[in-house]
């Protein structure tokens, strides 16, 4: 009811919420002191203390405050405090099982807990606290108990300073210690300054990586060789050396006017130094060999199709014949130049001379000579590389180490295979009269009255020359002057300008050695004679574009053929002005030839990439044969030569390469033996073929010259 | 007629030491700059020492060893036989001073 009543007194207005205050204090202590007789502390001290806060106060008493006169009010009552816990009974009884009775307990416990609460800390000496420690590596720490003891509870006892005074303390009586003395300071110190680990649910996790095993490796190098080396030191010997060398030496000098015996010897020197040294030259022959070995070995099938194979199919075929595919020579060097010319040596039957250039009138670039030997197809025997482009070689019948060439320039050389030079060994100059456009064609011919060497060659600004080795040089005459037909222009003073014709093919005849054919650019095949020099003997208006190829029969002396970029070839008899025989063959001819062994087999080569071999007594108007040789379309036959002693052909192409093909059985037919005559073989059976054919071809002349 | 034959003879045999005085290579494998530098060392060792053909063949030795790596052997003397064995392409013989004869060789 007391409470109720103080609540309500709170609600008025602030006047009266400082009352209510001052009134809860009252009440509050009135609690304390007795749990009876409130309102009557209250009323009175509720009168004081609103005596005391407001002036303006009218006692306001709560409607069920218990009515008490003054008397009553004015009674004190004494209230004394013990320490007894009020909670506690004020007796407890107990049976006691001695006396068997029951008892009172003579003293109530009094102690009231109000809270307790569960420590984790350990002393530090304690057995838990020294295991503890112990785990954590101060296990020395309080192994001596009483003297860190003592330095530790220095050292917590004092701020830092005591702390620095322990440590040395703490070292200086543990270096008393043998062993451990310096390990335990640090130890300590280390404790000092040990990670601080929460013990509960630190964990520590550690792993080793998987290191690769180990592997020992050795090696020896080969030592440098070695090689034996013995011989004699005296007196004698030095002399001899010496006297030796000096006749070397004055040989040396005496020689020095020839300039090529000087550059011999010089070589021979260079060369006697390096065989006694070095290894490659020694074996140069050998490897040689062993090179061509290998080629045989490579090639072997080939070797064998040269030697044995013949076409079988050949025989059910009258008038067909194929062309089998032997060695194709190509060097690296010459796969961009174009096959320029052919030539068989006519000594070393497996030897033949490649010449290579370029027709390609704006891409003019350097030429090469490459010999090959039929035994060693991969590799040629002699390279020569010139500055321009070579367009025609020949081989001198009796001198197989003679080359002579012509080049895209103008200029003529002759190379000496012997030699090991890479220019020639004779060169024409400008001033030496070479040619002022590219020279098509030379030719050697018989030595002349002074036993020295000379060649024709011709060439695009018309001249034919001729060239004689004289000494160290070349001297030019010109032979003929190719002349066009047109009449001579007037050059002012009364001389009279020619325009030359192009010349671009010739050949001479094999028995009237003076006699000789010109074919030129315009088309026309001009018979001359080496002793008329202004004049032609005939002319034949053969081509419509230029004369590429001119050649006389090998055995008849009346025939000869030419081919033309105009896809013809042409077999004509020099007294006549028709051609015999016309072929069209589908393209520009690039080379003819006659074959060495019938006076009626001739092939022809073209710029579609087809050999066609024609036999005049099987066919007298489709080829035998019309093969492809080459690999890659679009690849121009350039030239054509048929080998003297094999029945094989050479090709070349204007890729650079050289194919040589095998005449199957039917192009190389011989005329008919009958029986019990001899075979009659030679050049008069030729003719004599020749003729036969001949007599059906041509009208019956009517006493023509 | 003898008698003239025999002057010049005589001649030539004085001269000869004069004439064959020039170094001569009698046989070397060396490439083209070790040959000429270990010919000249040669010539200034015996130039140098000669009198003495040992100390000659000590100082080609030591210099040829600085030079081109260990282990070279020289040889230097008048009248000897000899049988070695060299490494390859390190080996010159040859004389000088129309009586001496150096071989120098390389093997380890």
């Amino acid at each position: 009811m007391p409470v109720a009543a103080k609540p309500a007194l709170k609600k008025p207005a602030d006047t009266m919420s400082s009352q209510g205050i001052a009134s809860k204090k009252a009440s509050k202590g009135g609690k304390g002191k007795t749990p009876r007789g409130k309102d009557m502390d209250d009323m009175s001290e509720m009168g004081e203390v609103g005596d005391e806060w407001m002036q303006q106060k009218t006692m306001v008493k709560p409607d069920d405050q218990l009515e008490l006169t003054e008397q009553e009010l004015k009674e004190e009552f004494t209230r004394i405090l013990t320490a007894n816990n009020p909670h506690a009974p004020q007796n407890i009884v107990r049976f006691s099982f001695k006396e068997k009775v029951f008892k009172q307990v003579a003293s109530v416990d009094q102690l009231a807990i109000h809270f307790s609460l569960d420590g984790n800390m350990l002393h530090k000496d304690s057995d838990e606290a020294r295991r503890q420690m112990a785990r954590g590596g101060l296990a020395e720490a309080p192994s001596e108990p009483t003297v860190a003891e003592g330095e530790e509870k220095a050292g917590e006892a004092a701020a830092e300073g005591g702390e620095g005074e322990a440590k040395p303390e703490g070292e200086g009586g543990e270096a008393e210690k043998e062993e451990g003395a310096t390990q335990t300071a640090p130890a300590a110190k280390g404790g000092d300054t040990k990670k601080l680990t929460n013990q509960f649910n630190f964990s520590e996790r550690a792993s080793q990586t998987f290191n690769n095993p180990y592997r020992e490796r050795g090696t020896q190098t080969e030592p440098p060789p070695r090689v034996n080396f013995s011989s004699t030191a005296n007196q004698w010997e030095i002399y001899d050396a010496y006297v030796e060398d000096i006749q070397r030496q004055e040989k040396s000098k005496e020689k020095k006017g020839f300039r090529g015996q000087q550059e011999s010897t010089s070589r021979k020197k260079i060369s006697a130094i390096e065989s006694q040294g070095d290894d490659i030259s020694r074996i140069e022959k050998p490897a040689k060999i062993l090179e061509r070995m290998v080629n045989q070995n490579t090639y072997d099938d080939i070797a064998q199709d040269f030697k044995y194979w013949e076409d079988v199919s050949d025989e059910y075929r009258e008038q067909e014949g194929t062309l089998l595919p032997l060695w194709k020579f190509s060097y690296e060097k010459s796969k961009r130049l174009a096959v320029t010319s052919l030539c068989w040596d006519p000594k070393y039957k497996d030897l033949l001379a490649v010449g290579h250039g370029s027709y390609d009138f704006l891409k003019q670039t350097r030429g090469l000579i490459c010999l090959y030997s039929l035994k060693n197809p991969s590799f040629p025997e002699f390279i020569y590389n010139t500055e321009t482009g070579v367009m025609c070689l020949d081989i001198h019948p009796a001198y197989p180490h003679l080359v002579a060439v012509g080049f895209y320039d103008g200029s003529v050389g002759v190379f000496n295979l012997t030699e090991k030079l890479q220019e020639p060994m004779y060169k024409c100059t400008a001033k030496g009269g070479k040619h002022t456009d590219p020279v098509w064609q030379v030719k050697w011919q018989k030595d002349d009255l002074d036993n020295n060497m000379n060649f024709f060659s011709i060439g695009g600004d018309g001249r034919v020359v001729s060239w004689t080795l004289v000494k160290n040089e070349l001297l030019c005459t010109d032979v003929i002057l190719l002349k066009l037909d047109e009449s001579p222009a007037d050059g002012g003073e009364g001389t009279q300008l020619f325009t030359l014709g192009c010349g671009t093919a010739f050949d001479f005849h094999k028995q009237t050695d003076y006699l000789f054919l010109v074919g030129t650019e315009e088309g026309k095949i001009h018979k001359c004679s080496k002793a008329y020099s202004s004049q032609f003997l005939d002319t034949f208006n053969a081509h419509n574009m230029a004369v590429q190829s001119v050649r006389w029969n090998t055995f008849h002396p009346k025939i000869f053929i030419s081919c033309s970029a105009d896809w013809t070839v042409k077999i004509w008899e020099h007294t006549s002005n028709m051609p015999l025989f016309t072929f069209d063959l589908g393209s520009s001819v690039g080379d003819v030839a006659w074959a060495p062994y019938s006076s009626t087999v001739f092939a022809a080569v073209t710029s579609d990439g087809k050999v066609h071999v024609f036999d005049l007594n099987v066919n007298k108007y489709e080829a035998l044969c019309e093969q492809v040789v080459v690999t890659k379309k679009k690849t121009k036959l350039t030239h054509i030569e048929f080998n003297p002693n094999y029945p094989m052909i050479i090709v070349g192409d204007d890729r650079g390469y050289v194919t040589s093909l095998k005449l199957s059985p039917n192009l190389r037919k011989m005329p008919k033996e009958k029986k019990g005559v001899e075979a009659a073989k030679g050049p008069e059976v030729e003719i004599a073929k020749m003729d036969k054919l001949l007599s059906l071809v041509r009208e019956p002349p009517p006493e023509k010259k | 007629m003898t008698e003239a034959a025999g002057e010049p003879k005589k001649e030539e045999a004085h001269d000869f030491r004069r004439l064959h005085s020039y170094p001569l290579i009698r046989h070397s494998d060396m490439n083209e700059e070790m040959r000429t530098e270990a010919m000249e060392l040669c010539v200034t060792a015996c130039e140098k020492f000669a009198t003495n053909n040992e100390t000659a063949a000590r100082m080609v030795k030591e210099s040829m060893d600085k030079k081109f790596g260990s282990s070279w052997h020289a040889v230097v003397g008048e009248g000897f036989g000899f049988e070695i064995t060299h490494e390859v392409k390190n080996l010159l013989y040859m004389f000088f001073g129309g009586e001496k004869a150096i071989i120098v060789w390389k093997c380890s």
